[in-house]
């Protein structure tokens, strides 16, 4: 039996949507619609990226941690987030874009990571505060994407959510511990909460009513909850650990709503995201300008290395 | 009071934040109070060994994983790839978990080698060695100390810096000490892994290509001065060499020389012709005489911790 092209597509679009339906997984030899692909490379070169500049506002405390404990921790954290960008740009490279293709893409704008590592980590406590807030936030967007239709997806982030939740412990010890200690440490404590809390919510993105994006990628189910749920469930969830932790969340919007039984809160500024989202942030410039740095600086050690593969695979054969 | 929202539209998400406000504190991977670093291990100082060149041997051994450690963690974010991030970051976790219980052992071995702080300070004693000693207290060679350098400068270093220690480590698992004794077997194999990967990293830069053949000989060059300080006694090794808790440096000298050799040999190598750097009237880092960058270095890594001499972290 012979098809048309077209008939072809319509049968393999067909059988793509009834997996989808099925809530199976799309794995890489499947066909897929060509949207659909771009539209995972995206979401999932967007996450890999996120990793890796994530990296630096944490990286930035690893020479300055106040005891071998923490520095300890602190470094196998950020070991881990490298671990993460690795297989999710493995991932990535399933859909045949390769690594080198998404980090020039990431360093020329041409995607995107997530904005809250766009803000600076002015003291201690914001180590602890980005587990707590941000791992939390970001284990929030993520649990869901266990059962993205993606499969190669939905495995690494099956791993990823596993070591973020380990991260946002330990980010809450660290602020539980600092606020038993002294006043000074109490006030970084606050301090830090004051700073991280608004940009963290920000980061379920913007209010589902202003999402171009949100529509078509729940339908695919490469996303499965929109903005504004998944910001409604993180303050709800938070809002007894600040209490336990004795820090005050700064909104005073913020109060329990009987009838929802959920917390209102306020809104966040979102000109401020917008801006940050244009590059105008505290730390998006310098933050692509440490990336571009260290890819440039390590060309000549990745050069050597593929010279000297390429050599003993000539001597071998 | 707080509210526990109904868990019934959290279908996946309940999890997430269970046991976050949990008492039970075994869940913690780290646990919440200070542990004692060498809890479970035999602390007794054996017989005929002086304890203060015990703890004076440890922070020399505590203090060049300590300092190798902080420059290593530097790359972090800036490697030439991801995987390197990844295995230099585990290396400077070896050497920091090194350094912890060595750091540990000096103040068991001897309390007062440890800088006092104000009274009812939280400040466990490996700590306060690791973040309240001046720069002139530290006993680090000075090979550890100073700036990266590019990724052939660390390499050069590391092959140096792994192959010592790990040869130093195989003779001091036979310690009379028992907890020098644990920290050097686990520790041999970790060096042995540094040392793999430094060797085959010195191998893939000098037979790459023209450009990382000539960094690599530059990076060479630049660390080999630093080289003879790793093999001369300081009277505080010969004495607990002689008294079988320690390990001579000397002694390991001929047994480094060939196994370096054999890396520039299959590597094409030329063993640089550059003289030993001269200490200062004869003192060098395990004197706690040190290189400009060192107190720069320390100035960094002590900071917080200055600021709170009373914090708990």
């Amino acid at each position: 039996m012979t098809l048309t092209p077209e008939a072809d597509e319509s049968e393999l679009l067909a059988a793509f949507e009834a997996t989808i339906e099925r809530h199976d997984r799309i794995e890489p030899r499947d066909w897929m619609p060509e949207a659909y692909r771009k539209t995972v490379i995206r979401q999932v070169a967007q996450h890999a990226h996120s990793e890796i500049i994530g990296m630096q506002p944490e990286g930035n405390w690893i020479t300055r941690a106040p005891s071998l404990r923490r520095k300890a921790i602190l470094l196998a954290k950020v070991q881990d987030e490298a671990g993460h960008g690795l297989y999710l740009y493995s991932a990535c490279e399933t859909l045949g874009v390769s690594r080198l293709e998404l980090t020039e893409m990431l360093i020329s704008g041409g995607q995107k990571y997530s904005s809250i590592f766009n803000y600076p980590t002015l003291s201690y406590a914001d180590v602890g505060t980005i587990g707590w807030l941000v791992d939390g936030a970001a284990i929030c967007n993520q649990v869901p994407l266990c059962r993205t239709s993606y499969g190669p997806y939905g495995r690494s982030m099956i791993r990823i959510c596993k070591e973020e939740s380990f991260h946002q412990r330990q980010g809450y010890e660290l602020l539980a511990t600092m606020m038993r200690g002294t006043d000074e440490q109490r006030e970084m404590v606050q301090e830090s909460v004051n700073r991280f809390w608004w940009p963290a919510l920000m980061m379920f993105g913007p209010p589902d009513d202003d999402s171009p994006n949100t529509a078509q990628s729940m339908a695919w189910g490469i996303k499965r909850n929109t903005n504004d749920d998944l910001r409604q469930r993180m303050v709800d969830m938070t809002v007894p650990q600040a209490e336990a932790l004795g820090v005050t969340l700064p909104d005073p919007d913020l109060r329990w709503n009987e009838e929802r039984q959920s917390y209102d809160f306020g809104s966040p500024d979102w000109d401020e995201f917008k801006d940050v989202i244009k590059g105008n942030g505290p730390c998006n410039r310098q933050r692509i300008a440490h990336r571009r740095r260290a890819h440039e600086d390590g060309a000549w050690v990745r050069e050597a290395a593929t010279a000297f593969a390429a050599r003993a695979e000539g001597a071998s054969a | 009071m707080s509210h526990t929202p109904d868990p019934s539209h959290l279908p996946d998400h309940d999890s997430v934040y269970d046991g976050l406000l949990g008492s039970d504190d075994s869940q913690w991977a780290f646990g919440t109070d200070f542990e004692d670093p060498l809890a479970g291990v035999d602390t007794t100082v054996p017989d005929g060994v002086d304890t203060h060149e015990l703890a004076t041997y440890c922070l020399m051994l505590a203090d060049d994983a300590l300092v190798m450690s902080h420059r290593l963690s530097q790359w972090c974010s800036n490697a030439p790839d991801l995987e390197e991030d990844i295995a230099l970051a585990n290396i400077a976790l070896d050497l920091l978990g090194q350094a912890r219980l060595l750091l540990a052992r000096a103040a068991a071995a001897d309390p007062s080698v440890v800088p006092a702080l104000p009274e009812g300070s939280p400040v466990p004693p490996e700590d306060a060695l690791a973040f309240f000693r001046g720069d002139r207290e530290f006993r680090n060679v000075r090979l550890v100390e100073t700036d990266n350098g590019d990724f052939a400068v660390t390499i050069a270093r590391l092959l140096l810096f792994s192959t010592w220690r790990l040869a130093l480590l195989q003779r001091l698992a036979v310690s009379r000490d028992h907890v020098l004794s644990a920290v050097a077997v686990k520790g041999v194999k970790e060096m042995t892994y540094h040392r793999d990967y430094a060797g085959r990293w010195f191998l893939t830069l000098a037979r790459g290509t023209e450009e990382s053949r000539r960094r690599l000989v530059t990076g060479l060059e630049a660390t080999w001065p630093l080289r003879a300080e790793l093999f001369t006694s300081h009277p505080v090794e010969l004495a607990v060499a002689a008294s079988g808790v320690g390990v001579d440096p000397s002694t390991v000298a001929d047994e480094v020389d060939v196994l370096l050799e054999q890396v520039f040999s299959m590597s094409g190598v030329d063993r640089p012709e550059v003289g030993p750097l001269a200490g200062v009237r004869g003192e060098t880092g395990r004197d706690g005489l040190h290189t400009e960058a060192f107190s720069r270095l320390l100035a960094e890594m002590q900071v917080v911790a200055r600021a709170h001499p009373m914090g708990s972290w």
